[in-house]
């Protein structure tokens, strides 16, 4: 018998469990699937949870309910990988014996890595959103706030989902709009970047939205330290920020299971082929989705696409064939503009965003880069996707793993 | 895409001006974007293009973080070198592609 073992059961270790469970012959394969946590949720329902578009129970789910039967789902810490002896160590001493390890052990952020952050304030008027518990604190803050400076903030490039702050900026705008107390929140957008387009098709296509909103912007942040004490965040070149509110995306670092087993980067993400998702120094070890130190979005798009592609590449491994260097950093994404309204964007590690329809071409009936209902539309619609389709490895009609170029606009290709 | 003069080279550039192409980069060239932000380089600065031309060239992604623990200069002192632009200028001057996110 052989093992096949995979670190994580969030949306990436989830798909390659039931991807996986209908492909190894079960005389031959036993899969097991390793979670410490018992609750699977659905991250891009934390963007709405703070502004009261859905609720707690909306964006989670036990996560024992989506692994497949015929797969072993075993709930604990992992304590180190020896890949050397081609073993896991889990907190409790189990040794899970491994024949082809596959690491999805997500991305999650540090607010420790940057001085005053996670100090007394924290959820006090300092908050992420970039987990339940954060976003549901925020959200009761906002419940009962009477107004002031707004700051969104991005800590450190990479971040999950890499438009999300700029999603959040637009929902607040529309949120206070609401509420009726658009005039007394200032609302500026802090970025290490640029812009918070930093495309030039993308800038040129949308930055009026941050005009027509009111939202400021911040470019070239890269924060020093919170001064938590007088309600200011300053960068390393002595710029600083006021805010009355910080809502901030602080650093987002790989499990530090990584750096103990000597396996991540300096932010504990895996060196992972960017083709083929097998890792650099192993070759019976894969990662996939956030975990990766690929130079994709870290987004469930990005992990649906890349967990096609992997499957096949297990197989073909098994079987000693040589690995497809197909994954080409597909994305697609709907951003929330506010107003129930979205944008839909689609593009890969050598396109940008482009305009266009999708996902027939010509036909739509979403448009790529413009404003829509019909992508609000579509991304309400995605929640039901993402828990009956996505994670359970259904194929998803009429939209493939690799980026089509039919249908949209490509001009100058950079 | 467009052709740039620049140090007496023809070399592609993007809307904003980043080399298309790393190979085409020069010491010369460096220099000349160099002056066109008004920073004057120096060994240091060198050492810091050099290690993000190395990163870029491995397929590797670069933050600022990880300058910062390349062991050549901390992030203050990138901040110095590169004033107001740490990542975004010293990667113009380096020749490879401006630092973005998706959109």
């Amino acid at each position: 018998m052989k093992n096949l073992v995979i670190l994580g059961a969030g949306t990436s270790g989830t798909m390659m469990a039931n991807h996986l469970v209908s492909k190894l012959p079960k005389k031959e394969w036993e899969i097991t699937i390793v979670d410490q946590y018992s609750t699977h949720y659905y991250q891009p329902g934390f963007l709405f949870l703070p502004f009261d578009i859905y609720t707690t129970k909306q964006v989670k789910k036990k996560g024992k309910k989506f692994i497949p039967k015929g797969i072993r789902y075993v709930q604990d810490k992992i304590e180190i990988i020896k890949p050397e002896v081609n073993h896991v160590v889990l907190e409790h001493g189990e040794v899970l014996a491994y024949d082809i390890l596959i690491v999805a052990t997500g991305t999650k952020i540090a607010p420790e890595e940057t001085e005053g952050m996670k100090g007394p304030k924290w959820r006090e008027n300092i908050f992420d959103f970039y987990t339940y518990e954060g976003a549901k604190a925020l959200r009761n803050k906002f419940r009962e706030w009477e107004g002031g400076k707004l700051a969104i903030h991005i800590t450190e490039m990479p971040i999950k989902c890499p438009v999300a702050p700029l999603e959040f900026a637009f929902l607040a705008d529309s949120y206070f709009k609401n509420k009726g107390m658009r005039d007394k929140v200032d609302i500026t957008f802090v970025t290490p970047l640029d812009g918070a387009f930093t495309k030039p098709k993308a800038t040129k296509a949308l930055h009026h939205l941050l005009e027509d909103k009111n939202i400021k912007e911040v470019t070239d942040f890269n924060i020093e330290r919170v001064d938590y004490e007088n309600n200011k965040i300053i960068d390393y070149a002595d710029t600083e920020v006021e805010y009355d509110l910080l809502v901030t995306v602080p650093t987002n670092m790989g499990d530090a299971v990584m750096e103990r087993s000597g396996l991540g980067d300096e932010l504990n993400y895996v060196p992972t082929n960017k083709g083929t998702l097998q890792t650099i120094d192993h070759e019976n070890i894969f990662a996939i989705g956030d975990a990766t130190n690929l130079p994709a979005s870290k987004a469930g798009s990005v992990a649906h696409f890349e967990a096609e592609i992997l499957t096949e590449n297990i197989l073909r491994y098994i079987n000693g064939e040589k690995l497809k260097e197909e994954f080409d950093g597909h994305a697609n994404c709907f951003i929330e503009t506010g107003n129930g309204k979205a944008l839909l964007i689609d593009f890969n590690y050598t396109h940008e965003p482009v305009e266009g329809t999708f996902p027939f071409p010509g036909v739509g009936p979403l448009s790529l880069l413009k404003e829509s209902r019909t992508n609000h539309m579509g991304k309400m619609a995605f929640r039901w996707i993402y828990w009956n389709m996505l994670i359970k490895g259904v194929h998803i009609p009429f939209v493939s793993a690799t980026m089509t170029e039919k249908g949209k606009h490509f001009e100058t290709v950079q | 895409m467009s052709v740039k003069t620049i140090a007496g080279m023809d070399v592609n550039v993007s809307e904003e001006g980043y080399l298309e192409d790393m190979s085409q980069w020069n010491e010369g060239i460096a220099n000349e974007i160099a002056g066109e932000i008004g920073i004057e380089l120096t060994d240091k600065h060198f050492e810091v293009l050099n290690y993000l031309r190395e990163k870029t060239a491995a397929k590797e992604a670069l933050t600022i973080r990880k300058v910062g623990k390349s062991g050549i200069v901390n992030i203050k002192e990138l901040y110095t070198l590169f004033p107001k632009g740490p990542l975004k200028f010293s990667s113009k001057i380096a020749g490879i592609p401006k630092p973005t996110s998706c959109i």
